[in-house]
């Protein structure tokens, strides 16, 4: 067992597959000698070498694309955007190129491409550091969509994505990276499969549905919701495409009452299609419609509004004081 | 004072050219060939074939067998100089005009029609031809191309990509990251730019207020302008810059300086926007009669062997209707075929949903 913060589980995640692989590569802007703004990479490019941890030129679309190629010449690429806001110049190479293209192939091409994303707010950045971007990918098919929130998933959650021969969006929430946990590095025993959710806190009268940075958030209100007498079972999602769906459903059959937290605005949102699945095939166990608690229909506010912005434990048991009023 | 015009302004552009319009043999310092008759014989089959392809292509649009089709009528020469001059380890990143490059790298040609009738968006294996699908956004490949071409450096191995795209790709973000990328890795690729004077509508002016080849100092590595109506020169200038990539001399920007004689594809009406005369000057090069006159004027061909090709056009255009006519539609549940690589949820469900609903039908 090693104590590990966030980011350092995805520093020995990477540095594991790269043992592991010698075609995983790493690419991005400061990826090298700096180790990356949140030092994700560190000390990579000085064990593996230059050509494998590319220091890119400062063009997201270029990241996406020359990966792309990597990929088709047989390499393992995994590459980090630096900020959440900053993915919109490669947005065309990873909707139209990089989604698409195994199945234009007909299957001949396989792209095992990782794009790692810092995603979320709650740092005080400037603007377009903070931003949730999930449902501009979860809606796009031929993407895997998936968002680490603890230490222990963001090491294997890492390696699995790597391993995947689809591309993988990974979504990290970068308030949490200096979160710390134990980790079992020895073993792999205890990986859950990549698209599998997780019951985090068990609970029998409402369920709180998160992933990323808000599983912490949904923990601690329940917690305090405990003190209210109420019994609040939390799901770390961790995959947004695939969902998970039978633990989700399972879940909100038992307790009839489900709010789905998230930091990007809740209009036209990923718990948007949560709720909707939810209601189509639980409709006769709910108490009450599927809530939602998550940022503003606004573009992220500067970072003196950030904390009215975003979800925290009052407006997470905001919403669940909404599902029992039903 | 300075205008405008004159600002930026050098010395008019060089043009690499080996065979005349009028079919004579010319000669450059820097890109000779030696060609052999059979060679030649060789090269002029391979125009006329994909000029053939493409026209029996437009023949089954305009008869509402394809939904549309994109003709490379005017670029055989740069298409199949540029595709001969590939060996079978480089790698080919084409734009959805590249036909006669396809030809080169043995892609069936009803392969290619498959895209253009609906019935998949690209029916051939990248790898067992190394002529990667066809992209229909703006030199987005040409960043495939270079990551394609780090790949090679990674595997020391000597080999080199090319990356085909038109005039009007070159104002993409991408094609610039790609020209940025390929420089600062000295990536072993070759930048092929056809530029047949128009994107779709609107001419070289609105994207370049310089000659394209040019653009290649400013990003750090040779670029070249060849006749792209001539394919011993396109063949010539290709190659050389081919063996520069695998030799680890880096990129090569070639602009094959040519024209569209036809529409941009077959929804397109350039009356609209070009004028007749600009066509008939272009006639004059046309880059198959030349080599036909060369093989004639030095006797490396008669009648017969004409004859022999016009033959053989024929029947592959024949061929090819009758094999694009017999291309069954996809079964309905294809539609979740290939979407991921390895087993989804949410496709398995989706896919057994649609298909108990189509079997509601069947009852």
């Amino acid at each position: 067992m090693t104590i590990m913060s966030l980011s350092k589980a995805l520093n020995e995640g990477m540095r594991q597959a790269m043992e592991d692989d010698p075609k995983v590569l790493i690419m991005g802007e400061d990826v090298g000698k700096l180790g990356g703004v949140f030092r994700v990479t560190d000390g990579l490019q000085k064990d593996f070498g230059e050509d494998r941890v590319i220091d890119t030129p400062l063009a997201e679309s270029g990241i996406i694309g020359t990966a792309i190629g990597l990929a088709l010449r047989g390499y393992r690429p995994v590459c980090e955007i630096q900020f959440d806001g900053f993915v919109f110049p490669a947005a065309d190479q990873i909707i139209t190129q990089l989604a698409k293209m195994p199945m234009r192939s007909l299957g001949a091409i396989k792209l095992p491409v990782v794009v790692r994303i810092p995603c979320g707010g709650g740092i005080g950045a400037v603007e377009h550091h903070s931003e949730s971007p999930e449902a501009y990918f979860t809606h796009t098919a031929g993407l895997r969509v998936v968002a680490c929130s603890n230490p222990a998933d963001a090491y294997t959650m890492i390696q699995q994505a790597i391993r995947s021969d689809d591309p993988v969006i990974f979504f990290e929430p970068k308030r949490r990276y200096w979160e710390k946990a134990d980790i079992d590095t020895d073993s792999t025993e205890w990986w859950p499969p990549l698209h599998a959710a997780k019951v985090v806190r068990p609970g029998t009268d409402a369920t709180l549905l998160a992933y990323g940075p808000m599983v912490k958030t949904c923990l601690e209100a329940a917690t305090a919701a405990e003190d209210d007498g109420r019994s609040l079972e939390v799901i770390d999602l961790r995959s947004l495409n695939p969902l998970d769906e039978p633990l989700v459903l399972e879940s909100a059959r038992r307790t009839g009452r489900v709010v789905v937290v998230h930091e990007a605005p809740v209009n036209n949102g990923f718990g948007a299609e949560l709720a909707a699945r939810i209601t189509e095939q639980c409709f006769y166990h709910l108490e009450s419609p599927v809530l939602r608690a998550g940022g503003f229909s606004t573009p992220y506010p500067p970072s003196k509004l950030e904390e009215h912005y975003l979800p925290d434990l009052d407006r997470v048991l905001d919403a669940v004081d909404r599902a029992f009023g039903y | 004072m300075t205008t405008e015009a004159s600002r930026g302004a050098e010395a008019p552009p060089e043009l690499v050219q080996l065979l005349t319009p009028e079919g004579e043999r010319v000669e450059h310092p820097d890109y000779d060939i030696d060609l052999t008759p059979e060679d030649i014989r060789s090269l002029y089959r391979d125009l006329v074939l994909v000029r053939r392809i493409d026209l029996e292509a437009v023949a089954l649009q305009r008869q509402g067998e394809l939904g549309i089709w994109a003709s490379l009528l005017g670029q055989e020469a740069a298409q199949i100089g540029s595709g001969r001059a590939l060996t079978d380890v480089d790698m080919a990143f084409p734009t959805y005009r590249e036909h006669g490059v396809a030809w080169c790298r043995d892609v069936d040609p009803v392969k290619l029609l498959g895209l253009f009738r609906g019935v998949n968006h690209g029916g051939w294996d990248p790898k067992e031809h190394n002529f990667h699908l066809y992209t229909i956004v703006i030199g987005s490949q040409t960043l495939h191309a270079v990551g394609y071409a780090m790949g090679i450096q990674r595997d020391d191995a000597s080999a080199a990509t090319i990356a085909y795209f038109g005039d009007g790709a070159t104002s993409q973000g991408d094609v610039n990251e790609s020209f940025i990328w390929a420089s600062v890795f000295n990536a072993p690729i070759v930048f092929f730019c056809q530029n047949n004077q128009w994107a779709i509508s609107e001419p070289l002016e609105k994207q370049s207020r310089i000659p394209l080849y040019r653009r290649a100092s400013g990003f750090g590595f040779p670029g070249i302008r060849v006749d792209g109506n001539d394919v011993f020169a396109c063949l010539a200038v290709t190659r050389k810059a081919l063996e520069a990539a695998r030799t680890g001399q880096g990129p090569t920007l070639i602009e094959a300086f040519t024209y569209r004689m036809g529409a941009h594809t077959t929804t397109d009406d350039p009356t609209r926007y070009r004028v007749a005369s600009e066509l008939e000057a272009w006639k004059l090069k046309d880059p198959i009669e030349r080599v036909k006159a060369y093989l004639f004027k030095n006797e490396q061909a008669d009648q017969a062997f004409f004859d022999a090709v016009d033959g053989e056009a024929a029947q592959l255009g024949a061929d090819l209707r009758r094999r694009c006519l017999a291309m069954p539609d996809p079964e309905p549940l294809a539609i979740f075929d290939h979407v991921y690589s390895e087993s989804h949820a949410l496709m398995d469900q989706e896919r057994a949903q649609f298909a108990a609903y189509l079997e509601g039908f069947a009852k």
